[in-house]
């Protein structure tokens, strides 16, 4: 065990506050390290990919659990997995064996704890929901300093525990190992249908009538485009390939599939670093012409295409630390859930930062099936939901998202917590209906209240 | 603590009645802010900015009493606000102007101008940078003035006095680097407040609001020093440099 002060931000970059981490190697080392822990409390922290301020505790402990990190893949193609290993550690073993992932989010450098616990979605959740919906178990120490098994069957107190837990930020204790399920990959190919749409209306209408068919479905979106174009964008719809079109991939192993090593080297970190950038690159100028270059590449309608699955699942994941192009001062990325009767939401978010010259490198628009109802403060809801990065420095930042919170609650949307840094306790109560139910669970199992994070003092969770 | 945008949830307000605090807290305010702890000695003036306050719709206006000369109250006033919450921002906001006349006819004034605008300020900047430490964030606002970069004939005792406070301020924010606390040093020239409404206006003055937007955009940046209006900063530079003969002369 080590321990250091050390200033903590999320991915976005902002709002650092300074904890005393602590870095463990078993899970055995936690309980005396819970008996000790001050008034400041602690909370876990993954791999840091959080936006905002969910895995950072000012003044109090901050706990790791980088080397818990072993990976298993049993013969049913479940997986068992240390909290602190990174879901870039789970794809290879599982790939070697024609399975992958059942839910991934645009990075793969997220660990299985933060996975959890912000119990993350991908582009297949109108097919598979999000990655708690996975789960067998967890093993879970709370406040008491014990370990408790806990999944979806059990005693109520154990279910409803487990449920808190899935989407639950780390608040309700520090989940240190778990099992999931994994989906069948017979290559390392996806086949991709790409369709390119000139506004919102028909990237919307496409999106709705391409899902069936297609377990995985993401649109990007120009951010930037304004007037009749707003809202173009890039439709890819994709399933796993189910025979390599490309086998010279695999020459070296010789087979039809590479080895594990293989694909532990080409899941492994990126080997492109953004250094620390003085003034950012990302400007109104730069990103537009991003922007219409993506959008022009793009072909207008391609099927068939079958491409790398790293390559279609996480395209930034070839440049480490890209959080940094926004500068010091970092980014908000917000990200917001509609329901299909609150879809216009879509086009006032993207109206509202456009007319604001926000220069946005990331919009992303996603369909969302049926949400995680069994945890009360999971994100996804059937319908929609987008993500637009915005650099923090723009001025007129806070009242625009502001204005756009309340549009999102009239249409009975939410917010994303592991995304947020910057909205109020009422905007995030009133998004997620079954908060006081989450609280009781939280005080049931963790009375003192020695679970907690800058998070969850700055929205009074 | 703050959001992404640096608007904070909770502010202190010690000397929470000057013109330049209030404007201050108003620039400050959001949806996010939901603590205002107004730090003053009881008046009617304070209970008139606490009705104004809350009239204008903010939220969560807690009134504390606190005389900034008083320095042995300080501990126990600053512990009982920080138990109650997180603090984002500190603003130092009290001090006293005087007439250079009166000081030079009347030295005790001078040494109680001196008492608050100084001596209450190391006792308060000091016992504040610890608990913003122990809570691994937050900011410290120096109200200071350009009145402290070298002081003139016409006020230097209250020149001094800020010479004193801005220095303090300044090796503060450096042993403060890393801590996750930041320090903010506000040198405004001539402002048009109550406090100095009886005095013919300098050039480069600002009003209340300006020096309060300069504060807000100052946080967002995460800059140590602000001139306000920001043209001063060039003009201050210069006039240090001013040979002694020169300045002496300079109907300033």
């Amino acid at each position: 065990m080590t321990n250091e002060a050390v200033a903590l931000t999320g991915w976005g970059l902002t709002m650092p506050t300074r904890a005393a981490v602590s870095s463990i190697s078993s899970a055995a080392e936690l309980a005396p390290l819970l008996a000790g822990v001050g008034n400041r409390g602690v909370i876990a922290r993954g791999a840091g990919r959080s936006y905002g301020d969910a895995a950072q505790n000012g003044g109090g402990l901050v706990v790791t659990l980088d080397a818990i990190n072993d990976v298993e893949v049993l013969d049913d193609g479940d997986v068992v997995a240390g909290a602190g290993a990174l879901l870039a550690d789970v794809i290879a073993p599982l790939l070697a064996r024609g399975r992958f992932l059942p839910v991934t989010p645009g990075t793969r450098f997220v660990t299985v704890g933060g996975a959890i616990a912000a119990d993350v979605h991908g582009k297949n959740h109108h097919v598979d929901g999000s990655f708690g919906q996975h789960l067998r178990w967890l093993d879970l120490v709370v406040a008491s300093g014990q370990t408790q098994r806990i999944g979806p069957d059990g005693s109520p107190d154990d279910v409803a525990l487990f449920h808190a837990t899935v989407g639950g930020m780390g608040l309700t204790g520090i989940i240190v190992r778990a099992c999931f399920g994994s989906v069948e990959s017979p290559t390392d190919q996806m086949n991709v249908d790409t369709y390119r749409c000139a506004d919102l209306d028909s990237l919307m209408s496409q999106m709705v009538e391409r899902e069936a068919g297609h377990r995985y479905s993401v649109a990007w979106l120009d951010g930037m485009a304004r007037g009749g174009k707003l809202g173009r964008g890039v439709l890819t719809v994709a399933n796993h390939a189910l025979t390599n079109q490309t086998p010279t991939n695999h020459a070296l192993s010789g087979g039809t599939r590479p080895t594990e090593s293989q694909l532990a080297m080409r899941f492994a970190a990126p080997r492109i670093n953004v250094p620390p950038v003085p003034v950012s690159p990302l400007n109104r100028v730069t990103l537009a012409a991003f922007n219409e270059g993506y959008y022009r590449a793009a072909p207008r309608v391609r099927t068939g295409q079958q491409v790398g699955l790293g390559s279609y699942f996480y395209p930034l994941d070839l440049v480490g630390g890209w959080n940094r192009l926004y500068g010091s001062r970092g980014f908000v990325q917000y990200q917001f859930a509609v329901p299909d009767s609150g879809a216009a939401v879509i086009r006032q978010a993207l109206e509202r930062l456009s007319s604001i010259g926000a220069p946005s490198f990331l919009s992303v628009l996603k369909r969302f099936g049926a949400g995680n109802s069994a945890a009360p403060l999971s994100f996804p809801i059937a319908g929609w939901t987008l993500a637009i990065d915005v650099p923090a420095r723009l001025d007129d930042l806070g009242p625009i998202l502001d204005e756009l919170d309340d549009a999102v609650l009239v249409a009975g949307g939410r917010l994303y917590l592991a995304k947020d840094s910057r909205a109020t306790p009422a905007v995030i109560a009133a998004g997620y209906p079954r908060l006081d139910e989450f609280r009781s669970i939280r005080q049931g199992i963790d009375p003192a209240g020695i679970f907690t994070s800058d998070l969850a003092r700055r929205l009074a969770l | 603590m703050t959001d992404a945008l640096a608007r904070p949830t909770s502010l202190l307000i010690l000397g929470g009645t000057s013109d330049i605090a209030v404007a201050t807290v108003r620039a400050l305010n959001s949806p996010v802010l939901r603590r205002v702890v107004l730090a003053a000695r009881p008046s009617e003036r304070r209970d008139a900015v606490v009705a104004a306050l809350t009239g204008s719709g903010m939220r969560g206006v807690e009134v504390v009493d606190f005389d900034a000369a008083d320095t042995a109250t300080h501990q126990a006033l600053l512990d009982s606000v920080f138990a109650q919450g997180d603090i984002d921002y500190v603003l130092l906001a009290f001090g006293v102007l005087g007439d250079q006349t009166d000081f030079e006819d009347n030295p005790d004034h001078a040494v109680e101008a001196a008492t608050v605008n100084y001596v209450g300020a190391v006792s308060t900047a000091l016992r504040v940078a610890t608990l913003l430490k122990t809570q691994g964030h937050g900011g410290l606002v120096v109200f200071s003035s350009v009145a402290g970069e070298r002081a003139r004939k016409s006020n230097f005792v209250y020149g001094s006095t800020k010479a004193g406070l801005d220095s303090l301020a300044n090796g503060l924010a450096d042993s403060l680097h890393g801590t996750g606390v930041s320090v903010l040093i506000v040198r405004p020239g001539f402002v048009h407040t109550s406090m100095t409404s009886h005095l013919p206006a300098a050039p480069l003055s600002a009003t209340a609001e300006q020096v309060a937007q300069g504060v807000v955009s100052g946080l967002r940046r995460g800059a140590t020093v602000v001139y306000v209006p920001a043209a001063l900063r060039v003009v201050m530079s210069g006039l240090r440099h001013v040979p002694r003969a020169v300045f002496r002369r300079l109907p300033i």
